[in-house]
């Protein structure tokens, strides 16, 4: 547990001037933003497709645009709940998929193609959403048994999870002649995103958009049950709150796109390591940084390989895995 | 701090009086009766998957021919579960912790990087051209040693904390993962399936021609393992004790590790990853064993492991015909064992 050193740190930052407090974005922000609205556009140009050929601007507006925007929603979304559960269980390297929230929306979604085989879009959707959601909440009562809180077990228990999850789902997928389809399913790949594929996705900027508003609550959950309650804050409905959006987040994006592994555990990292611990000031650096890095991976995915695609989710389990280690072995350093 | 709650547990059974006062043979009348018994176990599942359910006439000659190629999957089994089972029980001794097993901390996603980076690199012509033993050798060469590399420094450096290396491990392992897909996503699709001969085995369908190069690169550690045994017995007892004791632990690692890359790659090419059948069977080990020495341990690891795996293989694929399930269903009652244990003893 450094979150106290951090947190210091974090005072430290802000206190002279408290420069990001203010109405006004800062200048580095601005740049970032422009930097990744480069990259955006970038993205939208990038493909296989001439635009200038006949039919140009019907295909841009069918697959380039549908696609752009996912992977903004889908980047932002999965970067926000990666900070929202670092929060909540006061743990630098919880996110989505090192919690086995993602492997349990996985699930959720599997279950409902089994069972409602003719169901729409929006009941998998819910279906994997509640899925995440119990599944969550799973992981945190079982964080509070765990008898040796380290910061470093708590992401070793998730993942166990998680890879315990997934062999049910990989059962279930075999038994019901699903297991192909569950490759191409949760391979985080933007791929597939097409006009009235992609459009479901919006949920996740409604779930961005309450994490913005609920952003001091979950600061003041973030220093711990009894401080929270101690400074007047109903601590578990924060809490249940906050593991709803997450879910809710996870559960969206593992519909329409994918697993998109370390994303929520790299962008906010690096964000708080540059600029400390202040949740509010830090979430829409996370939610740029989480749209550049996507787009970014999808960029060298789309190209690497022309006129064939690479899925985004290998190139961020490559670059995350990097960093995640980078940044392990940076927090054991300092102690 | 590792050291500090594990060693005296390590040392109880040697000094402890009530194992002392028990007479030396009761002892080992009581474990040769265990081995004998896991490995009655293992021969009747081994006599179930030969002869259950076979649908022709008992002695005629298309029986032979049935048993004959189910005998191949039993070797496959056999091979298997050797390196499983001792690559893990040598791995916790060198780790000086009873958690790790080589496959949680991604020792055969390395393997795959490092096939399909060969596949990558040279391209599928090139290694056909050179298949054979030689290329074989090499690969598992080059892979030992990046293995030796990479976790002799996470093993043996000064930052020597248990929690840092598993989940490192852990992350790496799936790093390691995402680079072979994102690799294989490159190859040509020839290239590609020459190499996935290689890497997604299964029992049913392994390839029994590398059968007799696996076997005999088992013999080979087997041996030298056990003429090891007590070396691995002190070098269990961490770094500081071992030293003292006059045993060059850096180097014991090292070739432990070696041997455990060596196994690992064996298991891995025969029948893909299974990462937590070593843990489980280790486990199981040392409960029936009830001391860390490698004398008792090695032996019975093998015989348990073998037995759990036969058994395994036998009920799933002639009860339940289910034979692709086999690993999964190991993953998953091994990762439900994993857990529970991490809940209740947490990481020691």
């Amino acid at each position: 547990m450094n979150r106290s050193a951090s947190a210091t740190r974090a005072a430290s930052a802000a206190a002279p001037g408290r420069p990001h407090r203010g109405r006004r974005p800062s200048p580095g922000l601005l740049v970032a933003v422009l930097v990744t609205l480069a990259l955006v556009v970038t993205s939208l140009f990038v493909g296989v497709y001439d635009l200038g050929a006949a039919g140009g601007g019907e295909m841009f507006l069918i697959t380039r645009l549908p696609r752009t925007l996912a992977l903004v929603l889908a980047g932002s979304a999965m970067a926000v709940s990666g900070l929202v559960l670092q929060q909540l269980t006061q743990n630098r390297f919880v996110e989505p998929t090192t919690s086995g929230t993602s492997e349990w929306a996985a699930l959720g979604l599997l279950l409902s193609v089994v069972l409602l085989p003719t169901a729409g879009i929006a009941t998998r959707m819910v279906l994997a959403s509640v899925a995440a959601f119990a599944g969550t909440m799973v992981f945190m009562a079982i964080l509070r048994r765990v008898q040796v809180r380290s910061t470093l077990v708590v992401p070793v228990v998730g993942i166990m999870l998680g890879a315990v999850v997934s062999a049910v789902t990989t059962l279930l997928a075999i038994s019901t002649n699903y297991l192909q389809l569950l490759g191409t399913w949760f391979l985080g790949s933007f791929t597939s995103v097409v006009r009235g594929q992609y459009e479901v996705l919006w949920v996740v900027a409604a779930v961005c958009a309450a994490i913005f508003v609920l952003s001091d609550r979950l600061t003041v959950a973030g220093l711990g049950r009894d401080v929270a309650t101690n400074l007047g804050l109903g601590y578990e409905r924060v809490v249940l709150l906050g593991t709803a959006l997450v879910s809710v987040a996870s559960g969206v994006t593992t519909v329409v796109v994918g697993f998109l592994p370390f994303l929520g555990l790299i962008v906010p990292n690096v964000v708080s390591m540059l600029r400390g611990d202040d949740l509010r000031s830090n979430l829409p650096w996370v939610c740029v940084g989480g749209v550049a890095l996507v787009t970014a991976c999808d960029i060298v995915g789309r190209v690497v390989r022309m006129p064939f695609e690479v899925p985004v989710a290998m190139i961020l389990g490559v670059v995350g895995a990097a960093a995640f280690v980078a940044l392990v072995l940076r927090v054991q350093r300092r102690g | 701090m590792v050291e500090l709650t594990s060693t005296p547990r390590r040392v109880r059974p040697a000094t402890a009086p009530a194992r002392v006062e028990r007479p030396w043979r009761a002892v080992v009348r009581s474990y040769g009766f265990r081995l004998g018994v896991v490995l009655a176990v293992a021969l009747a599942a081994a006599a179930g998957i030969l002869t259950y359910g076979n649908p022709a006439a008992p002695g005629s000659s298309g029986f032979w021919v049935i048993v004959g190629s189910r005998l191949a999957s039993v070797g496959t089994i056999l091979v298997v579960a050797f390196c499983q089972g001792v690559a893990t029980v040598v791995f916790h001794a060198v780790t000086n912790n009873r958690i790790l097993t080589p496959s949680i901390l991604g020792f055969d996603a390395l393997y795959r990087v490092v096939q399909t980076g060969l596949v990558f690199l040279f391209g599928a012509g090139s290694l056909a051209a050179t298949d054979g033993l030689p290329k074989i050798a090499l690969q598992s060469l080059l892979m030992v040693g990046f293995a030796s590399l990479l976790y002799g420094w996470l093993f043996t450096g000064t930052r020597a904390n248990l929690h840092l290396l598993l989940l490192v491990g852990v992350v790496l392992g799936m790093g390691f993962g995402a680079l072979s897909t994102f690799m294989q996503r490159l190859l040509t699709p020839s290239e590609f399936d020459i190499l996935s001969a290689r890497l997604f085995g299964n029992i049913s369908a392994s390839d029994a021609s590398y059968l007799p190069w696996g076997a005999l690169v088992c013999v080979v550690v087997g041996v030298v393992l056990w003429r090891r045994r007590h070396v691995l017995d002190v070098v269990s007892l961490g770094r500081e004790t071992a030293t003292s004791l006059g045993v060059r632990h850096q180097r014991e690692v090292m070739l432990a590790l070696f041997l455990v890359a060596v196994l690992v790659s064996v298991s891995t090419s025969l029948v893909g990853p299974m990462t937590f059948f070593g843990f489980v069977v280790a486990m199981l080990t040392y409960q029936v064993v009830g001391t860390s020495r490698h004398t008792r341990t090695l032996p019975m690891v093998v015989a348990v492991a073998v037995a759990t795996l036969l058994l395994a293989y036998f009920v799933l694929r002639h009860v339940f015909y289910a034979a692709g399930l086999v690993s999964v269903i190991i993953e998953l009652g091994g990762g439900l064992v994993f857990l529970v244990y991490l809940l209740r003893k947490g990481l020691r």
